[in-house]
């Protein structure tokens, strides 16, 4: 790809070609349409082309996410944007005692190819009920997958290959990343750092300062959170510390071999997440890790996530409440001591 | 239109049905629980006759052995699907309230089927089927909000779509008079759908009422919604042992019971021909469901 793109424009461009392409897709949510085009502009432009095809809604999460269900197990694609991600408690039911039920529960007969697209994530000031992480709450849920591309991804193609599911999906975007440019080079690009990809549908993306030889440290983390990590290895370019960034795109299930591969040489691992410490995807990882890596870990095991506080509205307190390169950096100096 | 007979013989096979999962309770048989419909017949009855089986959708509740026998038939797999068998409907995964055979869909959550079956709905519009969808809630669904975000979006968007509320006034122990302030219609008739309150023990009189409705939402693709009047004789489910009632109440509603409105209309050879044949159905169904398998999970 030569033409820079942004996270953004990725989406919007995957969500217009799906219309054109494919008949059963339905694009679903508030304040959608031209001219508003969405409370972030995902879907701008995509009512004046397919009209009949991208709906706006009342603000009904709960009743818009079961009509999209609906939908989906009588043969449409529906995407259903819910405006914040915060939001998806009004839709847990639908989400848990339905959607992510239905395919298994009903002994494989049915098929909900549900795709639910979110922006999750703080840093913009939009306080507590407006800037959380909250897939975290979905992480224990059967039958759901969640995919959460950051700009080193291709959300665009990862929002395709998440269509057309057995069961239901979650595709959490993140607010900051919006307006980034993707990076989406492979190799050797900037300060010595280098990046692989993943054969995967969901690709994982894998960024060193060691060329993946000897990596003394490995991180692993999602979304945003692999921007911040990838910026502290750029500007700790004459750091000593080798370190392996994973940055999976599918976060539930959890790809354990992934995180082995990449530990049996460094042993020592960093999980980062912007949610909230307690219960989270660190915990379910770091679990895993103890279960099948045990051997392989030469430190104890760090966890960088925000705290256990709702996200605070001014920009100090937020700031503290978020994890930061400075939490990564203390993080990385803890378990190489 | 079907005969009185057809309509008799299958509120007697739901009725026999339930007698039957009573029976294997009480002799320690079943395991779970179940929210039986017996009282409530005619409305299954009349609702499934109404449609054309060939494309139309039912999304119903957690009582829903009438619904589901009226509309599919399908005594054999749903007494394996209690009995937790292999063979059932959805092989033991789902049980008495968690159902999907072709066209019909059951889930255990108050009101949580409402959007679904709007959505359903809207899938059928938009690929011109004419087919509609009939989504069953009972008084007690009224206490969701689910339930009014998805009238609001039906009526907005003319979806061919019936709710069918049964009115047997308890939800579980709570009366309808506690848990419903005003008029039930005058909510769905707050947004701009047709609505209506109707008997729902008289099966013939019923019947022919339901097939006007149904060829009305098909033709011109608007929601509808009706309070069915009704009364389930039985507890709300297995160990209910109603309490919270009167037996003058009860004993009220028995000189209504759906059954016995058609008893005395049909000869009474015929009546004890089609309990028989009832009976040694759901009895055959039984024995062979005996010796079905329970499901075990493969690597999945």
């Amino acid at each position: 790809m030569n033409k820079q793109i942004s996270y953004l424009q990725s989406i919007n461009t995957a969500l217009r070609e799906c219309l054109k392409n494919d008949e059963r897709i339905v694009v679903i949510g508030e304040d959608l349409r031209d001219p508003y085009g969405g409370a972030f502009k995902v879907t701008k432009g995509l009512s004046t082309q397919f009209p009949d095809r991208v709906l706006n809604t009342p603000i009904s999460e709960a009743s818009i996410t079961g009509l999209a269900t609906g939908l989906a197990l009588r043969g449409f694609r529906p995407i259903l944007e819910i405006m914040f991600g915060d939001f998806l408690t009004l839709c847990a039911d639908q989400i848990i005692n339905h959607a992510s039920k239905f395919h298994w529960m009903y002994n494989q007969q049915v098929e909900v190819p549900l795709l639910i697209r979110t922006p999750m994530g703080g840093g913009r000031g939009y306080g507590p009920t407006h800037s959380q992480c909250m897939e975290k709450l979905f992480f224990g849920v059967p039958g759901l997958k969640i995919i959460a591309p950051s700009i080193y991804h291709n959300p665009g193609e990862l929002l395709k290959n998440s269509l057309g599911a057995k069961e239901p999906t979650l595709f959490i975007e993140h607010k900051l990343s919006y307006p980034k440019i993707l990076k989406l080079k492979n190799g050797d690009y900037a300060k010595g750092l280098s990046v692989k990809r993943s054969s995967d549908r969901f690709e994982t993306v894998f960024i060193s300062n060691c060329n993946f030889k000897n990596p003394d440290v490995t991180i692993i983390s999602y979304g945003y959170m692999v921007e911040i990590a990838e910026e502290l290895l750029l500007e700790m370019s004459d750091f000593e510390v080798n370190i392996d960034i994973v940055a999976p795109s599918l976060i539930k299930p959890v790809l354990t071999q992934e995180i082995l591969n990449s530990l049996q040489s460094s042993g020592r691992l960093i999980i980062v997440e912007e949610g909230t410490l307690t219960n989270g995807w660190g915990a379910e990882i770091s679990s895993l890790v103890a279960e099948k890596g045990f051997n392989y870990l030469k430190s104890p095991i760090k966890r960088v996530a925000a705290l256990d506080l709702p996200i605070a509205n001014t920009k100090t307190l937020e700031d503290e409440i978020l994890p930061d390169k400075e939490n990564i950096k203390q993080a990385i100096l803890e378990v190489i001591e | 239109m079907k005969e009185l007979k057809d309509l008799y013989k299958q509120m007697v096979l739901i009725r026999k049905f339930e007698e039957k999962l009573y029976e294997l309770f009480s002799k320690d048989l079943l395991f779970g629980t179940i929210h039986a419909c017996i009282g409530q017949e005619a409305v299954a009855v009349g609702i499934a006759n109404a449609l054309d089986k060939s494309c139309d959708i039912v999304v119903s509740n957690h009582r829903g052995h009438g619904h589901y026998i009226a509309f599919s038939n399908d005594v054999e797999g749903l007494m394996a699907e209690i009995m937790g068998k292999k063979t059932g409907v959805v092989a033991g995964r789902g049980g008495s309230q968690h159902l999907y055979n072709n066209n019909f869909y059951s889930n255990g959550v108050q009101g949580g089927m409402v959007p679904i079956a709007n959505g359903m709905a809207l899938a059928e519009k938009m690929k011109k089927t004419n087919a509609i969808v009939i989504c069953f809630i009972g008084d007690g669904t009224l206490g969701q909000g689910v339930v009014y975000e998805s009238m609001n979006i039906s009526s907005l968007w003319s979806l061919p779509i019936i709710y069918v509320l049964e009115n047997n006034i308890y939800a579980m122990s709570t009366n309808v008079k506690d848990a419903v302030a005003g008029d039930i219609i005058h909510r769905a008739k707050a947004f701009n759908i047709d609505a209506e309150k109707l008997e729902g023990n008289d099966i013939e009189a019923l019947y022919r009422k339901l097939a006007v409705i149904v060829t009305k939402v098909r033709n011109s693709s608007k929601p509808y919604f009706m309070c069915i009047d009704t009364y389930r004789f039985c507890g709300h489910s297995k160990s209910d042992s109603c309490e919270y009632r009167s037996r003058e109440e009860e004993l009220s509603w028995r000189d209504k019971d759906p059954l016995s409105l058609v008893y005395a209309k049909l000869p009474k050879e015929m009546v004890k021909k089609v309990e028989k044949e009832c009976i040694e159905r759901i009895e055959g169904a039984f024995r062979k469901c005996q010796k079905d398998l329970y499901p075990v999970l493969k690597n999945e």
